[in-house]
């Protein structure tokens, strides 16, 4: 048996930031346990860029984003166990993992903190009738062909989903070659960002179809083609809006979903919302000395925040690791999403806090020109003007320490979204 | 004349307004809530570029393929010219995160460099 202070659970950007942080905080013997063969998560096959700009203040591409951890941590005292998969965490935080090296590991932590990441829906979440032919993948899948196989999943393509993947993918294929016939998107809104609707789809005057989906395939060896149709407010499908498109690859772009079964195994609290753990603002989950950050935690659309999330899981875990006692006294409340906001992380925080606390944050729909309103016990504390809110981008609001200061164990902390009149 | 863009230089998306006179000249850029929208708004009106990310063959890596972007903005018009000058080329093994592959790809004066060790 091993004994480490802290181990991390994953070695993607969320990992690697957590551990580096709590390595900063001084916490002594650390280790990461990776399932892929790398350090680097995702961000090896995300080979655009765009990555960085808010934590370094320049534009890197994924590979080079997670380089600049990967060296940090190579700098450190930090164990590294790659090709390592986490079998199970036990109530009394004992990490079973096993690898082709040693075989069956069992290290005994301090604290644990997760940092799984997500991955996509499939196909079969999503009931799309027709055959099982060849040529049907997430984005993300076929992401990993192009980029880390140098290969092409297809010629002609249609797109399900306009998250930021499916997006990223429509430009990359375009400009392998490929013919990018639609990208098709159930609700009357994109999922991702902006910028990359102009220069993924605008730039290249690939068609987004809101509010449309695919409701069947066909080809029975290799897809030859998708039935569209348009759908009404409440997704389902309008008659005689069918419509038959010809391609070989269907890629699905249709959400990320937390990889939580080890957290699930623990018995930690999950949010129904995000699909990640219920955590305090130290991102410490109902389980003592086990913490979450990142993609696990909930979907982020930018890595910047996933890294600065994960900074404040290892400087949690440090604290935890540090002074046990501090964190049995401390005193939670709710923090709750109020009109127009689907959900708050964290969804808890300690009224004894001595520093600020920003709450990050979703709204369920497009706003134009409304308020973002935080409220303590029905007052007003802030309320900052948004030109646009929209769900696939990332919200946040900062709770000063001096309004801590004043909130009891019955208080109410509320953010919620006030539309112009 | 105004005209409405979304800044791309970083995932904010900020909505820009540039507005311009009778013979395209740029009277005034609002909107953006940084240096680099106000240039990025200038040069989408007169020579829009863009960044260009993909891969490069590799002989004898740990993938068949490395990733390789522009080490700066090249014209939007080109981007598919570059495409295939970049499709003609395999590197050797190993490959480092910045090590330039093309010098000056299509007399850009741009360099296209490695973004990932191979």
């Amino acid at each position: 048996m091993l004994n480490y202070d802290l181990v991390v659970v994953g070695g993607g950007p969320a990992g690697m930031a957590a551990a580096l942080q709590a390595k900063e905080c001084g916490v002594k013997k650390i280790i990461i346990l990776e399932r892929a063969e790398t350090l680097g998560g995702i961000l090896e096959q995300c080979i655009h860029t765009g990555f960085g700009l808010h934590y370094f203040g320049e534009e890197l591409s994924g590979p080079e984003y997670a380089g600049r951890f990967i060296e940090q941590v190579k700098q450190t005292d930090i164990d590294v166990k790659t090709d390592t998969m986490v079998l199970d965490i036990s109530p009394q935080n004992l990490v079973t993992a096993v690898n082709k090296k040693d075989g069956l590991l069992q290290i005994n932590a301090a604290a644990v903190i997760l940092a799984m990441g997500c991955r996509e829906r499939p196909r079969g979440a999503l009931s799309i009738a027709g055959t099982r032919a060849s040529g049907i993948m997430t984005a993300g899948t076929a992401q990993k062909y192009v980029n880390i196989d140098g290969y092409m999943p297809g010629k002609k393509i249609v797109i399900l989903g306009s998250g930021d993947i499916g997006l990223i993918m429509a430009r990359r294929m375009t400009l392998e070659g490929a013919e990018v016939k639609m990208v098709c998107e159930l609700m009357p809104y994109s999922g991702g960002l902006t910028r990359n609707i102009v220069q993924c789809l605008n730039d290249f005057d690939i068609p987004l179809k809101l509010s449309t989906t695919v409701i069947e395939t066909h080809g029975k060896e290799r897809l030859e083609g998708v039935t569209i149709a348009r759908v009404d407010d409440h997704g389902q499908v309008i008659d005689e809006t069918q419509e038959y498109v010809e391609c070989d690859t269907l890629m699905l772009s249709v959400g990320l979903i937390p990889e939580n079964e080890l957290t699930k195994g623990i018995g930690i609290t999950l949010d129904p919302i995000t699909k990640g753990a219920v955590v305090t603002e130290m991102r410490e989950t109902d389980h003592p000395g086990v913490f979450a950050c990142g993609n696990v935690l909930q979907v982020h659309d930018l890595v910047d925040y996933v890294t600065m999330e994960a900074q404040i899981a290892g400087q949690g875990a440090a604290a935890y690791i540090k002074d046990r006692a501090a964190f049995e006294n401390a005193e939670y409340i709710p923090t709750i999403p109020g009109n127009g906001v689907r959900y708050i992380v964290p969804q808890k925080m300690n009224i004894r806090s001595k520093e600020d606390i920003k709450l990050y944050f979703r709204v369920g729909a497009v706003y134009k020109n409304a308020k973002v309103v935080l409220e303590a016990d029905g007052t007003v504390i802030s309320a900052k003007k948004k030109v646009k809110l929209a769900p696939g981008e990332m919200e946040n609001v900062t709770v000063p320490a001096d309004i801590i200061a004043k909130l009891t164990k019955d208080s109410k902390i509320c953010v919620r979204v006030e539309e112009s009149q | 004349m105004k005209k409405n863009l979304t800044c791309v230089a970083c995932p904010l998306g900020c909505s820009i307004t540039v507005e311009l006179d009778d013979n395209g000249q740029i009277l005034s850029v609002t909107g953006n809530t940084c240096k680099r929208g106000d240039a990025y708004a200038r040069t989408e009106m007169t020579n829009p570029t863009r960044s260009l990310t993909t891969t490069v063959k590799v002989d004898g890596g740990r993938h068949p393929v490395v990733p390789v972007k522009s080490a700066a903005p090249i014209p939007k018009s080109m981007l598919f010219d570059c495409m295939k000058v970049i499709n003609q080329i395999t590197v050797k093994a190993p490959v480092h995160i910045g090590d330039t592959i093309i010098d000056d790809i299509l007399h850009t004066g741009v360099a296209i460099v490695a973004t990932n060790e191979c």
